[in-house]
């Protein structure tokens, strides 16, 4: 882990302390049968949210989950979520190396 | 690596137990290397890497049940399909061929068909599905004729599914017999009806589909299967509710049901099921002779301490349907909580998402959608509401993605 990374990883966890980095990557690996093993994309046509800004992640989920983005399944898999469960996931994801 | 030369260096952890002064490594043992035993091995190698991971499967190779409707169909192959468990290997797991015959929770040993017995710290079951041949009458017998085939378990049976389906002459009516609820992949029939059927439409247009389902209606994504159905193939694809297999006579190629005999050209009578033969011998089942309870919060048994049930075996939470997608989340629940546990902390709860992809053309896919949350309350896991939903409409990008679903699937189980 680089040592940017590693105080994002901190600066992360101290934001959201309702979540550790355990239940943050818990939360994460869900999302892997589609994006990846820790969002490591797989495949072209899939996002890769490994090392993407946690601001963008986290705006997007709730761009979803509020309706303003249109898709095809997010819409309806993030509205299964909490503010708080979205900003872990995203910061977990942003610390994860491309 | 040859069979051989693996278990000698298996051997050189001692499998059978601590023979050397050094302290023991905790050991897991996983039985069953589909969806939910691959997710469980990798996952807890990569969340503690001092955690031993033996895995015993049966089969030299993966294949998977979700896309192999696209093989019936003609629009995949058995090799698209594979996939090997040597990625497993580089993450640390040891990777068995061979069968476990016995467990036994006392002694927390596993017993091998050829191998020596296996001791563990805990232990991950993750059988997958067997049959109630017995709730259809003359089954067995036409099975081992090859006069009816089930082909839910993606392999042998999925050749000669295609096989038959090859041979039936233009004008031949395929059968497709659908259990009652609940069964393996709500939306499978369904999507392998569509297939054939969209086979039928390019090589034999005056062949029928017959879907004889023993539930009242489609069981999963019915709008958007009937659309499809109506849209594509009309005059191809006959759908037939409360329909349900009493019994099969393979000389004259009839599925018999309560009411009235149906005669068939090819005939795919899918049984009721029930969790795998392991499951069944040690006691794991739980409800109604066929499913396993388990605490969602680690999926151990309800009914043996220190044995972790995976996938299609378990006793569905509500709201939760037996899928490739659930099996591989499953895994994580437990992966999770076995390396708490054997690290001394408490699990935590996890929240997880369902995602399925059903092909309704050979480009075409429809999907279901839910997160699934565990509920102090009610002490199991249910569906968020407001999450979750199916497709708007058919269309190619959710083919498209239906495809990347599986690509990323498999490598987030195996490789």
């Amino acid at each position: 882990m680089s040592r940017s990374i590693a105080i994002a990883a901190v600066l992360a966890a101290a934001a959201f302390p309702a979540h550790s980095q355990e239940s943050a990557r818990n939360l994460a690996a869900a999302c892997a049968i589609c994006h990846g093993t820790d969002g490591k994309a797989v495949t072209k046509d899939v996002i890769p949210l490994a090392g993407l800004p946690r601001e963008h992640i986290a705006t997007q989920m709730r761009a979803f989950r509020d309706g303003q983005r249109p898709a095809t399944v997010m819409h309806q898999i993030a509205k299964g979520y909490t503010d708080a469960q979205i900003d872990a996931m995203a910061a977990w994801f942003s610390t994860q190396k491309r | 690596m040859k069979r051989r030369d693996f278990l000698k260096a298996a051997g050189a952890v001692s499998l059978a137990g601590c023979a050397t002064g050094t302290p023991a490594r905790a050991r897991v043992v996983v039985i069953g290397g589909g969806f939910g035993g691959a997710t469980a091995a990798k996952y807890i190698r990569r969340w503690d890497p001092s955690i031993d991971v033996v895995l015993v499967e049966r089969e030299a190779g993966f294949v998977s049940c979700p896309i192999s409707n696209l093989v019936l169909g003609g629009f995949a192959s058995m090799d698209e399909i594979s996939r090997g468990y040597d990625g497993l290997g580089r993450h640390g797991v040891q990777v068995v061929q061979d069968e476990v015959t016995a467990i036994d929770p006392a002694k927390k040993t596993v017993r091998l068909a050829r191998g020596a017995d296996i001791s563990y710290e805990r232990l991950i079951v993750s059988p997958g599905i067997d049959f109630n041949f017995g709730e259809v009458q003359g089954y067995e017998a036409a099975m081992r004729d090859g006069a009816v085939l089930h082909a839910w378990k993606a392999g042998a049976q999925t050749v000669a599914l295609r096989q038959q389906l090859e041979q039936m002459p233009d004008g031949g009516v395929y059968v497709l017999s659908v259990p009652l609820a609940p069964y393996r992949c709500p939306p499978g029939p369904y999507e392998r009806a569509s297939m054939v059927a969209a086979y039928f439409k390019q090589a034999k247009p005056r062949s029928k589909v017959l879907v004889l389902d023993a539930n009242p209606d489609v069981t999963s994504k019915g709008a958007l299967f009937k659309r499809a159905w109506t849209d594509l193939y009309p005059g191809i694809l006959e759908f037939r509710g409360n329909s349900r297999a009493v019994a099969v006579d393979g000389r004259s190629r009839t599925v018999k049901l309560e009411l009235e005999d149906v005669k068939g050209d090819v005939i795919n009578v899918v049984p009721p099921h029930r969790a795998g033969d392991i499951a069944a011998k040690s006691g794991l089942i739980t409800t109604n002779n066929r499913w396993c309870d388990v605490d969602w919060l680690t999926m151990e048994s309800k009914a043996v301490k220190g044995v972790h049930i995976l996938g299609d075996a378990t006793l569905s939470a509500p709201g939760m349907p037996k899928s490739g997608s659930m099996a591989n989340n499953h895994a994580k629940i437990a992966a999770a909580a076995i390396v708490e546990l054997l690290n001394g902390r408490a699990p935590q709860p996890v929240k997880i998402i369902n995602t399925c992809y059903s092909f309704v053309s050979p480009k075409e896919g429809i999907r279901v959608s839910s997160v699934h949350e565990w509920d102090t309350t009610q002490g199991t896991l249910v569906p968020v509401k407001g999450s979750g939903g199916v497709s708007a409409a058919r269309s190619e990008a959710e083919g498209t993605y239906a495809w990347n679903w599986a690509r990323t699937i498999w490598a987030d189980s195996l490789a």
